[in-house]
């Protein structure tokens, strides 16, 4: 099996600091992996570097296209860049709000992603949203409000929407449960799990949340100070974490 | 016949970085082999290493040295994807404790491994209602998370899940502890028919009376508790 994303050493320096440094790993189609790490380990570094919104200073990150197989996505041209990331990824901000157009109606939000791959018939585009804004839980009266009016969850259940709305095969996550109170997290995982399910999703997920990616990751890298100090399954790095900082971060969880 | 599951000479230590790079030896010289259709026992005092073995069959915890064959995959250097397709299709868990999503109804929870191996929806809860009729967990909570459930109803659920896909080989952790006898028969008789059908089990059971009832041998891991330095 080829798989999806083959990502060979890259680095990223902050002048002198280090960002990310050296990181390789290879994600299979269907994998969730989970970055985690504390503030300032790098891990955003690293989601950004991935999906394209940071230039890294090197390294490869080779992604199997539909069209052409495997391309390192850091010599692509820009508008092929782009297309990418309207079409086959997808990425989830933390704060919803820099995933969403706050100003027109969140079946806009949605259609725009639609209509930025080609859709043009008005009728279309409105079901396909009313459709999935009733996957993600939002009620089809909602569909002519603009985002400002919606809560904390609901934005960022409106901003997977729009983003796995094209049929994305790669899903960019950074701390998508940040923010927001734990009933609201609670749906939000159980929501994810069962897209990435039933849509064959592979994701990357960034999170300081050892209980989130205990739910939805398969896999996990645990990163300090800009290196990645251990990867595994992620219920053996969790159960039985080999480098003393996993080991730290592991036994650092309250207990509920 | 080809073992189902074959330890060979798996040492394991944990060390511990943050208390001054301690290391503690707690297995070495592991053997174990069981054929499909057998279930042996883990028995040893408390703290000799049986769910330690169990981790390290499932993939839990690393292995220091030797190999753990499961249905011909050695857990000890597989890949976390070859770990989980294996979890998926060839070994199953029954944990001590169920963990699970929120909100997710116990019909679902109980039919995810069938869905999971590549089974139909409607064959994973037919396999589910049926499983939960059987240990007694009342019709009126299958489509409510098991998370509000009390301890009993919740060990329950977890072992309608471990049993919903046949796998070929199974891990049994106390399956019959705070279980009713009624429900612990129920129990008993899921096992006898995974080792009819061809399951090869391991089990840690304290309840000697179901040891003695389903299984064909015991181990005792204390054999491979290596000696500590006062």
């Amino acid at each position: 099996m080829t798989p999806l994303l083959q990502v060979r050493d890259l680095t990223k320096r902050y002048g002198a600091r280090l960002g990310c440094g050296d990181v390789s790993f290879d994600l299979y189609p269907g994998e969730v992996m989970g970055i985690v790490g504390e503030s300032g380990s790098g891990k955003s570094t690293l989601l950004n570097c991935l999906a394209g919104h940071l230039a890294p200073d090197e390294g490869q990150v080779i992604f199997d296209t539909r069209a052409e197989g495997p391309v390192d996505t850091l010599r692509m041209s820009e508008p092929a860049r782009r297309m990418l990331g309207r079409t086959d990824w997808a990425f989830v901000h933390q704060n919803a709000r820099d995933g969403l157009r706050m100003g027109v109606s969140a079946g806009a939000n949605v259609g725009e992603r639609l209509m930025a791959v080609g859709a043009r018939h008005y009728g279309d585009i409105r079901e396909q949203a009313v459709d999935w804004l009733g996957r993600v839980e939002i009620a089809e009266d909602r569909v002519d409000d603009r985002p400002r009016a919606f809560s904390g969850g609901m934005q960022q259940r409106l901003q997977i929407a729009r983003n796995l709305v094209t049929g994305p095969r790669l899903v960019f996550m950074d701390e998508p449960t940040g923010g927001l109170d734990v009933s609201v997290q609670a749906r939000l995982l159980d929501l994810l799990r069962g897209l990435v399910r039933e849509m064959g999703l592979s994701a990357i997920i960034v999170t300081h949340d050892l209980a989130v990616v205990r739910l939805l990751a398969d896999r996990l890298m645990v990163m300090k100070s800009g290196a990645v100090v251990e990867t595994g399954l992620t219920d053996q790095v969790l159960d039985d974490p080999q480098h003393g900082y996993t080991q730290l971060l592991v036994s650092s969880v309250l207990q509920v | 016949m080809e073992a189902m599951i074959r330890v060979s000479d798996v040492s394991k230590s944990f060390v511990l970085h943050n208390q001054g790079g301690a290391v503690i030896p707690v297995m070495a010289g592991a053997e174990l082999s069981v054929q499909p259709g057998e279930c042996v026992a883990l028995v040893g005092d408390s703290g000799a290493g049986k769910s330690t073995l169990m981790r390290m069959l499932y993939g839990n915890y690393l292995s220091n040295g030797g190999s753990i064959c499961v249905g011909g995959l050695d857990v000890a250097r597989a890949e976390p994807r070859e770990i989980l397709a294996m979890r998926r299709e060839v070994l199953g868990y029954v944990s001590q404790f169920l963990r699970v999503v929120p909100r997710v109804p116990t019909l679902e929870v109980v039919a995810e491994p069938v869905l999971a191996a590549g089974g139909r929806r409607e064959a994973g809860e037919a396999r589910a209602r049926d499983l939960l009729a059987r240990l007694n967990v009342p019709e009126r909570l299958w489509s409510l998370s098991p998370t509000t459930f009390s301890g009993g109803e919740q060990q329950r659920v977890n072992i309608a899940r471990g049993f919903a896909h046949d796998f070929p080989a199974m891990l049994l952790d106390e399956p019959t502890a705070s279980l009713d006898a009624t429900n612990r028969a129920v129990v008993l008789e899921l096992i006898e028919e995974a080792k009819a059908r061809g399951a090869a089990i391991v089990g840690i059971f304290h309840d000697a009376e179901a040891r003695a009832q389903v299984c064909d041998r015991e181990i005792d891991v204390s054999r491979f508790t290596p000696e500590r330095a006062a």
